[in-house]
């Protein structure tokens, strides 16, 4: 299979990037090309114009913020990610990323492009939901800040817009009082989530579960926070209890893999078992 | 609108001048003439196409030449030396770790770019490191073997360099 016809440029740096997506309605960027390229193979995307941001080093690495939060540079791969002390201490970047794609999958694909792809079954989402992740995003003319709780707006449908990189995405700083971890039932041919469900737990004022925080994928139109779990919780009912609104007000998707009934429930399990394993990590 | 890209592949540099929609499998099998590259299912999912970009397994049907230009790739056929066979191929030989042969190449760049990271690796992680590699004849067990195999020759061929 062999894409349409494209021209290619490899940018030189961020602005010269911004500057030809800017100057090209039909350019695109590609970082891993993990999800870009199977769709050019299959002629389901057909860019005029690839402009190749994947070697721009300013884009790659995880650092620590002067106020104690953590970003993560766009074009940072899952591997990389795998391998960064910072990230280490994230419980549900531990229980996630090994199982994203395979190795060759992890050595390409960015957490940038996870993200704008918008894969309404891609694990990176639900994990930065229960995070509370800001993206930052830039054009040729500005920077601007998106709340991980507004960027997913339908499947393969994000709040970024044309002309706009994803520069980083940025983490709240790991606590020792917060436990997180991330329980997904996989498709086994494709490996993509039936559900996988992110969750980060901790003590606010007093309250041991006075934080919580609930980011499911792969069951609604796009990957969303589970508020009713959360506030159930907040509420004072068990995990057992609470697990059951998993799907409060979503349209559960049902397709070969998984009808609406299954994924409902199966929703359900793991929102129960990432509850209780973020648990467990508080101590 | 043609690309010129260099890459240096098994220890050589080669130029070619391509489409920018053209493959690294396609630069690699097509231009270079270098068929033990194979292609299983030209959907990223089999791994058969597997080569080394810059020392990490990668699917070269699922990159862009142009995305290769200046970089070190490795192919099955970059494995064996003037002194015989890469210990993995060696051990696959062996243990049986083949028997049609097509998912091979691929197995073996995967398993190398395991073995150069973690040189003891267990059975799980060894599994773990395959998943993204198909075949369809053995049934992995023999594949399994054969890679712990060749990390221990690998590791008992590395004390005995260090003690020569
Ligand atoms: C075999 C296989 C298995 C997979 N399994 C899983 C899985 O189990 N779980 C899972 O979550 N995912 C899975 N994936 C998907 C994988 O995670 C994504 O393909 C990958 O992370 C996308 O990143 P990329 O850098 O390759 O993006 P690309 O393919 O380069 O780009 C994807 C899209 O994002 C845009 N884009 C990329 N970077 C930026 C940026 N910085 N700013 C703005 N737009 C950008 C591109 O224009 C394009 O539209 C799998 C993919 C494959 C091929
Ligand atoms: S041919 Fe590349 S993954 Fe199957
Ligand atoms: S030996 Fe035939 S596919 Fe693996």
């Amino acid at each position: 299979m062999i894409p349409a016809a494209f021209d290619y440029v490899r940018a030189t740096s961020l602005d010269d990037a911004l500057a030809r997506l800017a100057a090209d309605d039909g350019a695109k960027v590609i970082a891993g090309g993990q999800s870009i390229l199977p769709l050019m193979k299959l002629r389901l995307a057909r860019p005029e114009t690839l402009v190749d941001i994947g070697r721009l080093t300013e884009l790659q690495g995880v650092r620590r913020l002067p106020d104690g939060r953590v970003a993560v540079g766009a074009l940072t791969t899952y591997a990389a990610m795998i391998a960064d002390p910072i990230l280490g201490h994230y419980g549900l970047l531990r229980d996630a990323l090994p199982n994203i794609g395979d190795t060759q999958v992890r050595n390409r694909g960015t957490i940038g492009g996870a993200i704008a792809h918008a894969d309404p079954a891609s694990d990176m989402p639900a994990i930065l939901l229960a995070l509370d992740a800001e993206v930052v995003a830039r054009s040729a003319t500005a920077e601007r800040t998106i709340p991980i709780t507004s960027f997913f707006e339908g499947a393969f449908d994000s709040a970024l817009r044309p002309g706009e990189i994803i520069t980083e995405i940025r983490l709240p700083g790991g606590r020792d009082d917060v436990g997180s971890a991330y329980s997904a039932i996989e498709q086994p041919a494709s490996g993509y989530s039936i559900a996988g469900v992110a969750a980060v737990i901790g003590a606010r004022s007093g309250d041991r579960w006075g934080l919580c925080a609930v980011g499911v994928t792969g069951v609604g139109e796009h990957p969303y926070r589970a508020t009713a779990v959360e506030q159930a919780i907040r509420g004072g009912a068990s995990v057992a209890d609470a697990a059951t609104h998993a799907t409060d007000g979503i349209t559960v998707a049902s397709d070969i893999h998984a009808d609406r009934e299954y994924r409902t429930h199966v929703a359900a399990v793991q929102v129960r078992r990432a509850l209780e394993a973020a648990a467990a990590r508080l101590g | 609108m043609a690309a010129h890209l260099s890459v240096t592949v098994n220890g050589t540099v080669r130029e070619a001048d391509v489409e920018p929609r053209r493959l690294l499998v396609q630069l690699i099998r097509e231009d270079f003439d270098l068929t033990g590259t194979h292609v299983g299912c030209d959907t990223s999912q089999c791994g058969a196409c597997t080569v080394h970009v810059d020392g990490k397994a990668v699917k070269s049907c699922t990159m862009l030449a142009v995305q290769a230009d200046g970089s070190d790739v490795t192919t099955i056929e970059g494995m064996a030396s003037a002194e015989g066979l890469h210990p993995l191929q060696t051990a696959f030989w062996e243990h049986h770790g083949l028997q049609c042969g097509f998912c091979t190449p691929g197995m073996i760049m995967t398993a190398a770019a395991l073995l150069a990271s973690n040189p003891d690796p267990t059975d799980d992680e060894i599994r773990h490191a395959i998943a993204g590699n198909f075949c369809r004849c053995t049934g992995y067990q023999n594949i399994v073997i054969a890679i712990r195999a060749a990390a221990a020759a690998m590791r008992a061929g590395s004390t005995a360099g260090a003690a020569s």
